[in-house]
């Protein structure tokens, strides 16, 4: 790290001011240490990814759409659902806020770039290769990986195929680059503020992003040991998980979702940094009760390290585990409630107008609560012995990550494609954009609560006979889903391609540092730091 | 902590204490499996009984109270042999020293290596089912054909709280044969040495 600077010329020529224009053609993406280039790395990546990870969707929502086996096989099913949630996870949503991340923190707090550009292009280009390794093993002898994207001991361990030990090191991989990725943004807000941005002063989406960089650099360390030790329980004769030799599966469940809860939390929180940034413009109100969301957010993130074991509530747990664990999970709902309450409370008697960004954060907040109402059903302890491994388990997750993960992505996308761009993307196509997710999300996900509530099981390829009008509607819905999207990439390409030209402020009652660049910005952000009153 | 203009911030310590968070924390993963099982000692939780041996030097026999423990007994799917106790359940004071027998009997052609890993339902009663004697503390090697009769001798805790009546042991065995180490007790500690 001793290279390291904020500006990528300090040991060039230093001439020429910091007006240089990029290398042309794909060095100039290969060897970028340019923000706006990783981030629009980052996006395209993530977007790619998710019309993968969609397609996988696709194959799962074609073979439930009847009972009986159809399409595919079992086993191929398998390695589809579990393929479809690494990929949206590490693939999808992941890199999609880091790539925010990385063009929206130094435009934020009045930063000339990340604090450390070249390890932001190494973590942007390994994950092209942790990706192709797990994609590639679906088309290799024996398969990808089939143990569900929870990859739990002893499917894992003892029952997997050869591609085990790809999917290990392609978890390894993404894990790396999002440590360095969350390392770079906690340098980058820690060192870099512009003189008078104080804590409280940091526009919401860097305060969650600050807190999920600390949770990702928390957590994907555990993950890393945790797909570790299924490499040498599987290859190298350890018995961690293994009861026969002494280790034990359910500590497998526990060290995972001692990973995976906060993992919950690192794919939600920039979602509401997102929401705390559209809302207020478009009710041309400030946000309400700021402070609230920078504690609300905190609490959340430290909360999320206590409820692991709401995951296994049937794994036989003695009954006051159950009950410590049902009370924290519980507990998250009144910060979550903070913020949900602030957000209706800066609408209020706002001067709203209902642009596409609006849109989507306006189903965020509603969707995201339904998911999140689901999730306090399924934290009541009994009531999880019910639910648990159905379909409503499926719903409630779905509901959080696509209407409240997903939705945030696309209205930042739409709220800051001006700004990036230059240009302003059409607001018809948006629109129509919007209300065809809107609706076909819904017949997706909604009836999966009345399914999973009757009893079909999740992750199996076939379902009785009774499940098949609701599952019918449902596939339906999913491949309306998955063609809607097409419409946000035309208004993507028609967007980058031209329009109407955008002014610096874009948005009327948009505010913040980045509003005072032009658009599309330099390409690098504040060469002489700006100052905030 | 705002930078002055022109002034280039030092990123390395910052740097450096992220990367000790980020290194303690996948020490941390790996420290979760010895925690994992301190924790489990100490509270009993997940039913696990003790490897060593217990004595009962102080215990005293409670008369008035009779617990009836089960005793369960299966091979794993892979393991061919023959496995079950000779007493399906019995009652017991607290305190009182009791002896049982499991039967194991290799119905292969080849010599093999067996391991019971004991489990105890409900998971606190575990912390009170003191076990003196156990054919589950050592690996069992029979030969092709072998029948072993092989001992359990244990007593009930009399401070086993009020809640509890009924305690169920419960032994998986396990094919160790291709675990080459006869010696071992069942760790607390994954091991390895599985030389396939």
């Amino acid at each position: 790290m001793s290279t390291v600077t904020t500006d990528p010329h300090a040991h060039g020529d230093h001439h020429d001011e910091h007006h240089h224009s990029p290398p042309a053609g794909l060095k100039r993406w290969l060897y970028t240490t340019n923000h706006k280039d990783i981030g629009t790395l980052y996006l395209l990546f993530a977007l790619t990814m998710f019309f993968i990870g969609g397609a996988m969707a696709m194959v799962i929502r074609a073979e439930l759409f009847q009972p009986g086996l159809q399409l595919v096989q079992a086993d191929f099913f398998n390695q589809m659902t579990t393929v479809h949630g690494l990929i949206m996870v590490f693939g999808a949503v992941m890199p999609a806020f880091t790539g925010l991340a990385n063009w929206l923190i130094p435009m934020m707090i009045g930063a000339p770039d990340m604090a450390l550009p070249r390890m932001n292009n190494w973590s942007f280009w390994i994950l092209p290769f942790a990706f192709s390794i797990l994609l590639a093993s679906l088309f290799m002898e024996g398969g990808g990986p089939g143990f569900g994207w929870t990859f739990y001991a002893p499917l894992s361990t003892k029952y997997s195929g050869d591609s085990t030990a790809l999917f290990v090191f392609s978890v390894h991989i993404m894990g790396i680059s999002s440590i360095m990725g969350a390392i770079n943004v906690i340098v980058t807000i820690f060192n870099l503020r512009a003189p008078g941005m104080t804590w409280m002063k940091m526009p919401l989406f860097v305060w969650t992003w600050l807190i999920t960089a600390f949770l990702l650099i928390a957590v994907m360390p555990v993950l890393a040991g945790t797909v570790t030790m299924v490499l040498t329980d599987k290859y190298f004769g350890t018995s961690f998980f293994d009861a026969a030799g002494g280790g034990d599966p359910v500590l497998f469940q526990h060290i995972f979702w001692f990973f995976g809860h906060p993992e919950v939390y690192i794919m939600i929180l920039p979602a509401f940094g997102i929401v705390s940034s559209i809302v207020p413009t478009f009710a041309r109100k400030p946000l309400f009760g700021y402070a609230s969301m920078v504690y609300a957010t905190s609490s959340i993130a430290l909360l999320s390290f206590l409820v692991w074991a709401h995951h296994m509530f049937t794994t036989g747990m003695p009954v006051f585990a159950e009950l410590f664990f049902m009370y924290c999970t519980m507990l998250i709902a009144v910060p979550t409630g903070v913020k949900v309450f602030n957000w209706v409370a800066t609408m209020w008697r706002g001067a709203m107008t209902f642009e596409v960004p609006m849109m989507f954060a306006l189903a965020f907040i509603v969707l995201f609560t339904i998911g999140g109402l689901s999730g306090l059903m399924l934290a009541i302890t009994p009531a999880d012995f019910q639910y648990h491994d159905t379909y409503f388990v499926v719903a409630h997750f779905h509901y959080v990550l696509v209407t409240g993960a997903i939705f945030s992505i696309i209205a930042a996308a739409y709220y800051w494609l001006p700004k990036w761009t230059g240009h302003m993307y059409d607001e018809t196509l948006g629109q129509w954009h919007f209300w065809c997710s809107l609706i076909s999300v819904n017949m997706l996900f909604f009836p999966m609560h009345f399914v999973g509530l009757a009893g079909m099981p999740r992750r199996i390829p076939d379902y009785a006979l009774q499940f098949a009008d609701f599952n019918a509607f449902i596939s339906i819905g999913g491949f309306a889903f998955g063609l809607s999207q097409l419409i946000f990439v035309w208004v993507l390409v028609k967007c980058i391609r031209g329009g109407e030209k955008a002014t610096a402020q874009v948005w009327e009652g948009a505010e913040g540092l980045e509003w005072e660049l032009p658009s599309p910005p330099p390409y690098h952000s504040f060469t002489t730091p700006p100052h905030v009153k | 902590m705002a930078v002055p203009q022109q002034q280039k911030p030092d990123h390395k310590p910052l740097i450096k204490r992220l990367l000790v968070i980020t290194l303690a924390m996948f020490g941390f993963g790996y420290a979760l499996v010895p925690l994992y099982d301190v924790f489990c000692d100490l509270t009993g939780i997940n039913g696990k009984t003790s490897s060593m041996a217990a004595t009962a030097d102080k215990a005293v026999v409670d008369l008035k109270r009779e617990i009836t423990v089960e005793f369960l007994a299966r091979p794993n799917a892979d393991m061919p042999w023959l496995f079950k106790p000779q007493t399906q359940k019995i009652k017991v004071h607290p305190g009182e020293i009791k002896l049982v027998y499991y039967e194991a009997e290799n119905i292969t052609a080849a010599t093999m290596t067996g391991q019971a890993v004991p489990s105890v339902a409900p998971g606190q009663a575990a912390l009170y089912l003191n076990k003196m004697e156990c054919f589950c503390f050592n690996q069992q090697v029979l030969t092709a054909g072998q029948k072993l009769l092989m001992p359990l001798q244990f007593y009930v805790d009399p401070a086993l709280p009020e809640q509890f009546s009924t305690i169920t042991l419960s032994y998986t065995l396990y094919d160790m044969t291709k675990h080459s180490q006869p010696e071992t007790v069942a760790a607390l500690i994954p091991t390895g040495g599985n030389h396939e």
